[in-house]
């Protein structure tokens, strides 16, 4: 008799969460509304299914006459080398700040600054950032190399900051208490701990860097980029489509690399 | 020997932590260490028996007090001189504080950080001597076929094992071991006991070590302090310890036998 009494009197086992439910409710309304202000219409996207595919007959087949390919070669060639100087310089100025942005190791007088700097290099998109270059250093390599070096250190340094936040300080406390100096309780306190990590975000920033080295030419920061836009520009749409491939090939070769190097460092 | 003439190993006086302000963990603490021998501080959990021990190697900062180590105040020491204080003193720890990607003869290496120039250290390039000892200590704690496995492939008791090469590598004029055996079976927490005990003895290294298990204190300990509520309540030989003062250290009484 007890028992049926207290089920009645049992309260439901979840609440309803009304904050979430009307957050929803709320980005289903905005997303139809604006939806109906910038003039989505299926009309329009039948429309553009049929130029795509005008585009895509135009392409075909891909224009691989010498010149063009000793030009895209050329491009090629130093969008690689924009992504691996930046990348260099991005990983080797990432590991200082980092490691003084990390704040379970650094005093709040280091990690503040830092942590803006951080922020900085992260609030602008790369082709924003190449831009500013450009107009600083003038066009060319240079400038792609410092803009793609400014984004390595915003994604590198910060992502490293909050791996050593959370590693164990009880391997720390150990390497201090043996009276080590503090680089040699980073070397074997704290790095073991996030090396494997630290590849992983370099190799990834790696990665990143040859794409977006591809992009930085379309605002004359070098690259294959700069090709890339005048074909663009010129109606050049097979010599594009050859850009292209070249460019999906030296991707896939890059996660190749990649996975390679992770194996090394496991 | 003269007392005059030669000042006690390790000698606390006045000793007091805070955390938070106006709640102490320690209250006045002072205690004359033995010169050899091991020193077990038995008392309850969350009464300071950690914060004692970190105080002395400045792991964790006094906040007021003196630590005499061979006459100097380790609680004035800053900078470089307090990292040579701490290469002469070497620590234990509960959960072993292995650097677990580094294979166990990294680990026992780094007993000797507060020596090797980071530079060197960073490349592994330890002095011979360094290396010669390292085998030695790996014998005699019996790893010496794990010596290239990494720390995290251990076993609990292999890695306290570990832990106990790496503070003994450093040479120390004293070892600090914080409950070395509390996350240990009890036959390995006898072995790895019977183990400091061989080493200090043999290296002539006096032991301080907290301990929770009474009756492992009465059986290795040449010396104990009981603590309670921040204070010290006994101070004297194992078998001087009686039943009032563990009810006195631990409070009530039906836990004993």
């Amino acid at each position: 008799m007890s028992t049926i009494q207290t089920a009645q009197a049992r309260p439901p086992a979840f609440l309803p969460n009304w904050p979430t439910r009307l957050a929803w409710l709320a980005l289903a309304a905005y997303t139809v509304y604006a939806t109906s202000i910038l003039n989505i219409t299926w009309d329009r996207f039948v429309l553009g299914l049929g130029n795509g595919v005008t585009f895509i007959g135009r392409m075909l087949p891909p224009d691989t006459a010498a010149d063009k390919m000793a030009l895209m070669a050329r491009g090629l060639y130093e969008t690689v080398e924009i992504a691996v100087i930046a990348s260099a310089l991005g990983i080797l100025l990432s590991l200082p700040i980092g490691l003084f942005a990390a704040r379970n190791l650094m005093p709040a007088w280091i990690t503040w600054p830092m942590r803006l700097l951080i922020a900085l290099c992260r609030s602008f998109h790369q082709v924003i950032i190449a831009i500013l270059f450009v107009k600083a250093v003038g066009f060319g390599a240079l400038a792609g190399i410092l803009a793609l070096t400014v984004a390595s250190i915003g994604f590198i340094a910060k992502l490293f900051a909050e791996a050593i936040e959370e590693i164990s300080l009880k391997q720390v406390e150990a390497i201090r208490a043996t009276g080590a100096p503090f680089m040699n309780v980073i070397t074997y306190g704290v790095m073991p701990q996030v090396l494997t990590r630290f590849v992983g975000f370099a190799t990834y920033q790696f990665d990143s860097n040859l794409r977006n080295s591809t992009m930085v030419g379309i605002v004359g920061a070098g690259g294959i980029g700069g090709t890339m836009f005048a074909a663009f520009q010129k109606f050049d749409y097979d010599y594009l489509l050859t850009i292209l491939i070249a460019i999906i090939a030296l991707i896939m070769l890059s996660e190749a690399l990649q996975n390679w190097i992770k194996k090394l460092y496991q | 020997m003269n007392q005059t003439s030669s000042p006690p190993a390790l000698e606390i006086r006045g000793l007091r932590k805070e955390y938070r302000r106006g709640v102490p963990v320690l209250r006045d603490i002072s205690i004359t260490f033995p010169d050899r021998g091991i020193t077990a501080v038995i008392g309850p959990s969350g009464t300071g028996k950690s914060t004692l021990i970190r105080c002395i190697n400045r792991l964790v900062e006094p906040t007021a007090g003196t630590i005499l180590f061979h006459g100097r105040d380790l609680a004035q020491l800053r900078g470089k001189a307090l990292r040579e204080a701490r290469r002469r003193i070497g620590m234990v720890f509960q959960e072993y504080n292995l650097v677990e990607r580094l294979t166990v003869m990294e680990n026992v290496l780094s007993g000797r950080l507060g020596y090797v120039p980071p530079f060197k250290a960073w490349l592994r390039k330890y002095p011979q001597t360094d290396i010669n000892a390292a085998w030695e200590l790996l014998d005699t704690v019996g790893l010496t076929p794990f010596a290239n496995q990494r720390a995290d492939a251990l076993s609990g008791g292999q890695r306290q094992r570990v832990g106990i090469a790496r503070a003994v590598m450093q040479g120390p004029q004293l070892l600090l071991a914080d409950e070395p055996t509390s996350s240990l079976d009890p036959k390995t927490s006898v072995e790895i006991m019977e183990l400091m005990v061989r080493l200090a003895d043999s290296r002539r290294i006096p032991v301080i070590l907290n301990i929770h298990n009474v009756p492992l204190a009465k059986r290795f300990a040449t010396h104990v302090i009981g603590m309670a509520g921040g204070v010290v309540v006994y101070d004297g030989p194992p078998g001087g310890l009686t039943d009032e003062h563990l009810k006195q250290i631990y409070g009530g009484e039906d836990w004993l036998e």
